[in-house]
């Protein structure tokens, strides 16, 4: 084992540890939790297996491992923006919903209570 | 027809006011519509909806005989009116005509919009600045051009041709406030609107009306807005187009 893998395995731990807590405390919903959950495993597995990245790379036809790193990751951050945004346009579609029955519903009261 | 049954039944139309910071213009809207006489086969309300203003458009409001709905965040234009027409939905009005909070659209024009209705049959019908012989307020040269393209637009979508699609003087009727109820574009919906409304079957008139320069407040979109605005609706109007055509 080299310095950098027990960096990066002790770093992915505590990162685990830190997203079970959020949702125990209810802070962060399972849903949104699975992509970080997914993404640890992935760094735990080429943490130990070190070689792996080179073989990945090399199936993949990248001639630079790290490119692929960069490639790989930057393409998932994108895809997590873009559910971000679906989850952004979803949850301002509900409160506009919210604040109109909210509206009509204060002229209901109102109505009820001049009578 | 009616004029000759003495019991003849009434019909509910719903004035729908969208208002954010129109304490300026809304006073002297809503003195002149308290004394402006309607057809007497029209049984009219006004309602006006307060899209969050941080003035006193909500009190200037309830100095007046109208109803008031006090939305508790702000949602944009589309999201006032669709209140409005959601309101005039759940209270079963025949008619609902939108008539911007600032003035722009006199109130003495409103008999004009429901004698088309009458006459044409229509779903939907628009008060228009540019049909007919183009008397009253026109807007600056940009404005006009972006009007222009979003005639085009529609145009090429719904082969209807319609003038003035930015116009937010309309009145819609019970089939048009259902759709617009259940569906409704939060910003800039005018031009958008009238892709859901052509798709969904809606016979769409525009009348000519006159109509005034703004009484007080400033507009919702800047110049620096309006490269967004177009940008926006040209984006919404294709998707709507597509989301409608296929089924």
């Amino acid at each position: 084992m080299v310095r950098i893998q027990i960096l990066t395995i002790v770093t992915n731990i505590l990162f685990l540890a830190y997203i079970a807590r959020l949702i125990v405390k209810g802070k962060l919903r399972e849903e949104y939790a699975i992509v970080w959950i997914i993404c640890t495993l992935f760094i735990m597995v080429f943490s130990f297996w070190r070689k792996g990245l080179d073989v990945m790379a090399h199936l993949l036809g990248v001639y630079e491992a790290p490119n692929l790193v960069f490639t790989g990751a930057i393409f998932a951050i994108l895809i997590y923006l873009l559910h971000l945004s679906i989850v952004a346009s979803k949850l301002q579609n509900n409160i506009k919903q919210l604040s109109q029955e909210i509206a009509l519903m204060k002229i209901q009261l109102e109505n009820k209570k001049v009578k | 027809m009616l004029c000759c049954q003495p019991f003849a039944m009434q019909e509910k139309v719903l004035l729908i006011l969208p208002c954010y910071n129109e304490e300026v213009a809304l006073p002297g809207l809503l003195s002149e519509l308290s004394i402006t006489r309607f057809p007497e086969n029209y049984q009219v309300d006004v309602l006006v909806v307060n899209d969050c203003s941080k003035d006193g458009t909500a009190q200037v409001a309830r100095r007046f005989q109208v109803t008031l709905v006090d939305l508790p965040m702000n949602l944009g234009i589309g999201g006032a009116v669709q209140t409005g027409i959601q309101y005039a939905y759940r209270n079963g009005y025949h008619y609902a005509i939108q008539l911007d909070g600032d003035g722009q659209h006199p109130p003495n024009q409103i008999p004009v919009l429901l004698a088309a209705q009458k006459q044409h049959k229509a779903d939907v019908v628009i008060g228009s600045r540019f049909v007919g012989n183009g008397d009253g307020f026109q807007s600056s040269l940009i404005r006009r051009m972006g009007i222009r393209y979003f005639h085009w637009l529609n145009r090429l979508f719904t082969g209807n041709r319609i003038f003035d699609c930015t116009s937010g003087f309309r009145l819609l009727n019970q089939k048009a406030i259902a759709l617009a109820a259940a569906y409704y574009p939060d910003e800039y919906p005018e031009p958008e609107s009238l892709i859901l409304f052509s798709k969904a079957g809606c016979t769409i008139v525009e009348v000519p009306v006159l109509m005034r320069e703004r009484q007080g407040g400033a507009s919702s979109i800047g110049k620096t807005a309006s490269v967004y605005y177009s940008l926006k609706v040209t984006l919404s109007m294709f998707f709507t187009f597509i989301r409608h055509s296929n089924s």
